[in-house]
C-alpha cells in the first residue's frame, strides 16, 4: 500500500526512469565504466538539452501541449548562428550575436505559428508536429538557396551550406568552457550550467508575473479563465512565441556546446526528446513546472549517456542505446497521450 | 428566366466543385509543371507511374475505414506494414518462394497484423481525440521494438542461422534483404506482378471495351421508364465517347510503334486493387459498415443506438492494420529487396499524403480519392528531382520540396478540419 503511495506520488514516469537510471549507474560501476568521464558527460549533456527541454514549459502552460513544433525554433535559431558566422563574429561575441539574431526571428515565426495554433484548437499537437516538418523541409531548401558565403560553412565545390560544420573558430564550446573546473576528474562546464539555470529563472520570473499567471489560469481552466476577463488567445499566443525563442537559443547553446552546426534534416525529430524529457520530470500534457525540466533532462539525458557504456560492454556489437532511447522516449509520450482528457 | 437560372445553378456547381476539390486541382496543375518542367521521356514517366500505381494503392486503399470510422488518419499502418515484413522475413528464411511465399507470407502476416491492430486500436480508445499524434509516436514506438527484436534477438533468443540473412557475426538481420526471382529465385520478386503482364494499350481497349458495353446495358435500361435512372442516359453516351477515344489513342500507339507500345501493366496485381475497393464499398453496406458510419458521425449518437464504440474502432483499426501488412508485402514483392530497418518507417507519411492529395480529408475518403491520389502523389514523386534540376540546378531542391509537400499537405488538411470543426461548434 504505501509503496503504491510513494508511486503515485513520484509519477510513474519519474519512477520507472530513475529506477532504470540507478539500475545503469550501478551496472557501470559493477562493469568497471571510468565513472569521471561518464558523470562529465551526463552533466555536459544536462546543459546541452536544458534549455531545449525548457521550451516546453511555456507551451504546455498556455494549453496547447508540448510544442512538438520546436523545429520551428530550431531552424530561427540556426538561422541566427549561421548568420552570426557569415557577418565574422568569433568566440564569445559569434555566440552572443546569434542569440541576438535569432530572437527577432523566431518572435515574427512565433507570432505566426501561434496565429495558427489560435485557429486550430484541439488538435495542435498533430498539427503542430507537421507544421515543424514541414518548415524543416523548406528550411532544407533555404539552406542550399540562401547567399551564404563564409568558407566555413559552404561546400567547397557546389551549392548551398554543408549539412554539417565545425564550430572550432567561431562559438565552439564557448560556454562550456567559461569557468570551467575539474572535481575528482568530473569536468564541470560553469558557464553552460549557469546560462541553462539563468534561462530557468527567467522562464520562472515570466510566469510568475502578470502575463504568466493569466497564461497558467487559461490553460488550466479556460472557461474560468475567459470568465475572469483573460484573454486566452493573447496568452496561447505569448506562450508560443516564447517557446519558440527557447527553442532557438536552446539550439545556439546545444550546437555551441556540441561544437558542431547540423542543418538540413537534422532538426526534424528534435522535439520528440525535448518532450519526453519534461514528461518523464513529472509533467502532463496540461501541466508543466521549472522542476520537471530539471529533473527531466537529468533523468533522460542522464540515463542515455550512460546506458551507452553499459550496454557496449555488454553488446559489444550495434548501437542499443539508440534503442533504448526510441522506446523509452516513445513510451513516455504515448502513456502522456493515454493520459489527456479529452474525445468527442 | 429558367435558361438563365440553370447557368446560375451551373456556375455554382462549377464553383463548388473546384472549392470542394482544390487541393487536388492544385497537384494536377504542380504535376503538369513539373512534366514539363522534367524532360523525362514520356514513356519513362508512364512506365514508373504503372509500377508506383500497383504496388502503392494497396496500402492507401487500407486507410479508407479507420478515416471512416471516426478514427481520422491512421498513422499506425506502419505496425501493420512491420507485421507484413516479419512475414516475409519468415518465408525467405524458410526458403519459400514465388508465388508460394507470397501467400504464405499473406497468411503468417495476419495474425501478426491481428495482434498489432488490436493493440493499436486499444491505445487509440485511450487516446480519443489525439489519434493521429498517437499514432505517429505508435510507429515511433515499435520501430524500437522491431529492432530490438531483428537485431539483437535474432541469432540469441530466436534461433535463426542463415548466412545470407543474418550479419556476419550470427547476431541480427542483415541491413538488406535480398527478395530476388527468376531462375534460382531466394524471394518473393514479381511473385503478384508477374503472373500475367499485358500490355498497356491491349489492357486499355479491353478496359474501354468493357466500359462501353457495361454504358450500352445501362442505356438500354433507362429505355425501360418503369425506374428513375441513377444517371441519365447523356452521362452514358459521354462515357462511351471518352471510351472510344481511349481505343483510338490506344490503336493510335500500337500502329505508330513508339516505344509507348512496349509497356506493360501487372493484370493480377490490378485484379487485387480492384478487389479492394469493391470490398471497402461493399462492407460499408454490412451491419459493421453502418456502425463504422454511425461512429465517425457522432460517438454519442452511436452510444445511445447501442453501439459498441470502443468495439467498433478497435474492428476498423484491425480490418486497416491487416490491409496494411498485406499492402506492404504487395509493395516488397515489386520492390525485390527489402531495406530491413527502413522500408516500413515512411509508408504512413507517404500513404497519407497521396490519400489527401486525391482529396480526402480527416473524415471523409473513399476509393477515388485513393486512387486519384496515388496517382498524382507519385507523379509528382518521379518528376520532382529532374524537375528541381531544371528549375535550380540541383536535384537535391526537388527531393527536399516533395518533402515538404507530404508533411505540408498532412499539416494543412488536419488544420482545414480542425478550423472547420471550430468554426461549426461557435455556430
Amino acid at each position: 500500500m504505501t509503496s503504491k503511495l510513494i508511486v503515485n506520488k513520484i509519477g510513474l514516469p519519474r519512477f520507472i526512469i530513475s529506477t532504470l537510471f540507478v539500475f545503469v549507474l550501478i551496472l557501470a560501476v559493477v562493469l568497471k565504466v571510468p565513472m569521471d568521464m561518464l558523470l562529465s558527460d551526463v552533466i555536459k549533456r544536462f546543459g546541452m538539452y536544458g534549455i531545449l527541454v525548457l521550451a516546453m514549459v511555456p507551451s504546455i502552460q498556455s494549453g496547447t501541449g508540448p510544442n512538438f513544433a520546436l523545429p520551428i525554433g530550431i531552424v530561427c535559431g540556426l538561422l541566427g548562428a549561421t548568420m552570426s558566422i557569415e557577418f565574422g563574429h568569433v568566440g564569445f561575441s559569434a555566440f552572443i550575436i546569434a542569440v541576438l539574431f535569432s530572437i527577432p526571428i523566431a518572435v515574427i515565426t512565433g507570432y505566426f505559428y501561434g496565429k495558427l495554433l489560435n485557429a486550430v484548437k484541439g488538435s495542435e499537437m498533430a498539427i503542430a508536429t507537421y507544421t515543424g516538418f514541414s518548415v524543416v523541409q523548406l528550411m532544407s531548401i533555404g539552406w542550399i538557396m540562401l547567399p551564404f558565403k563564409s568558407g566555413q560553412m559552404i561546400w567547397p565545390i557546389g551549392k548551398g551550406l554543408r549539412t554539417t560544420f565545425t564550430l572550432e573558430k567561431t562559438f565552439g564550446h564557448v560556454l562550456d568552457n567559461f569557468l570551467h573546473f575539474n572535481i575528482l576528474g568530473v569536468t564541470i562546464p560553469t558557464g553552460l550550467l549557469l546560462f541553462f539555470l539563468g534561462a530557468c529563472y527567467f522562464v520562472y520570473l515570466f510566469t510568475k508575473s502578470k502575463t504568466g499567471t493569466a497564461i497558467l489560469a487559461g490553460g488550466m481552466n479556460p472557461n474560468y479563465a475567459r470568465a475572469s476577463g483573460v484573454n486566452i488567445d493573447k496568452g496561447r499566443m505569448i506562450a508560443n512565441i516564447l517557446s519558440t525563442v527557447l527553442g532557438a537559443v536552446g539550439i545556439i547553446v546545444y550546437s555551441s556546446s556540441y561544437g558542431f552546426v547540423q542543418l538540413y534534416t537534422a532538426p526534424l525529430m528534435m522535439a520528440f526528446p525535448a518532450v519526453a524529457a519534461v514528461l518523464i520530470g513529472g509533467a502532463t500534457a496540461k501541466r508543466a513546472k521549472i522542476s520537471h525540466v530539471i529533473i527531466g533532462v537529468l533523468l533522460f539525458q542522464g540515463l542515455l549517456t550512460s546506458a551507452m557504456p553499459v550496454t557496449n560492454k555488454i553488446f559489444p556489437v550495434g548501437n542499443i542505446s539508440e534503442i533504448i532511447r526510441t522506446v523509452v522516449q516513445n513510451g513516455i509520450i504515448l502513456y502522456a497521450l493515454t493520459k489527456v482528457e479529452g474525445g468527442k | 428566366m429558367a435558361e438563365v437560372k440553370e447557368i446560375n445553378k451551373k456556375n455554382s456547381q462549377l464553383k463548388s466543385f473546384f472549392i470542394k476539390n482544390i487541393v487536388t486541382i492544385i497537384f494536377i496543375v504542380i504535376t503538369i509543371i513539373g512534366i514539363l518542367l522534367s524532360e523525362l521521356s514520356f514513356t519513362f514517366i508512364v512506365n514508373e507511374l504503372i509500377n508506383r500505381i500497383s504496388r502503392n494503392s494497396f496500402l492507401v486503399l487500407s486507410l479508407i475505414i479507420p478515416i471512416l470510422a471516426g478514427i481520422g488518419l491512421n498513422f499506425g499502418i506502419v505496425v501493420g506494414a512491420m507485421a507484413g515484413q516479419t512475414a516475409i522475413i519468415m518465408v525467405t528464411y524458410w526458403g519459400i518462394t514465388g508465388l508460394k511465399g507470397f501467400i504464405l507470407s499473406l497468411i503468417f502476416a495476419f495474425p501478426f497484423a491481428v495482434l498489432f491492430g488490436y493493440l493499436t486500436g486499444k491505445l487509440f480508445n485511450k487516446t480519443k481525440g489525439q489519434e493521429m499524434i498517437a499514432g505517429l509516436i505508435v510507429g515511433f514506438f515499435a520501430n524500437g521494438i522491431y529492432q530490438f527484436v531483428f537485431l539483437y534477438l535474432v541469432g540469441t533468443i530466436i534461433p535463426m542461422k542463415n548466412t545470407v540473412m543474418i550479419k556476419p557475426d550470427g547476431v541480427g538481420l542483415r541491413n538488406t534483404i535480398s527478395l530476388c526471382g527468376g531462375d534460382y529465385p531466394d524471394g518473393i520478386k514479381y511473385a503478384l506482378d508477374g503472373i500475367f503482364r499485358l500490355n498497356l494499350f491491349y489492357f486499355m481497349i479491353i478496359g474501354s471495351s468493357l466500359v462501353m458495353i457495361y454504358a450500352v446495358y445501362k442505356i438500354l435500361k433507362n429505355r425501360n421508364k418503369k425506374y428513375i435512372p441513377v444517371k441519365s442516359s447523356g452521362t452514358y453516351i459521354t462515357y462511351i465517347i471518352i471510351a472510344l477515344v481511349f481505343i483510338a489513342v490506344s490503336i493510335g500507339v500500337l500502329v505508330s510503334g513508339s516505344s509507348l507500345a512496349m509497356l506493360k501493366v501487372p493484370v493480377i496485381t490490378l485484379a487485387v486493387i480492384a478487389v479492394l475497393c469493391l470490398f471497402n464499398v461493399l462492407i460499408m453496406k454490412t451491419k459493421i459498415g453502418q456502425d463504422f458510419r454511425t461512429v465517425g458521425l457522432s460517438q454519442s449518437i452511436a452510444k445511445v443506438s447501442g453501439i459498441n464504440v470502443d468495439r467498433t474502432r478497435l474492428i476498423a483499426t484491425i480490418i486497416s492494420t491487416v490491409l496494411a501488412a498485406w499492402g506492404q508485402i504487395i509493395f516488397l514483392q515489386n520492390i525485390g529487396t527489402m531495406n530491413t530497418y527502413g522500408n516500413h518507417m515512411q509508408v504512413g507519411m507517404f500513404a497519407i499524403a497521396a490519400i489527401l492529395i486525391g482529396g480526402a480529408s480527416v473524415t471523409k475518403a473513399n476509393v477515388r480519392h485513393a486512387l486519384i491520389g496515388t496517382a498524382l502523389f507519385h507523379s509528382v514523386f518521379i518528376v520532382s528531382p529532374t524537375a528541381g534540376k531544371t528549375l535550380f540546378g540541383d536535384a537535391q531542391i526537388g527531393e527536399f520540396f516533395r518533402a515538404f509537400v507530404v508533411y505540408g499537405v498532412i499539416g494543412i488538411s488536419l488544420g482545414l478540419h480542425a478550423w472547420k470543426k471550430r468554426a461549426v461548434s461557435r455556430l
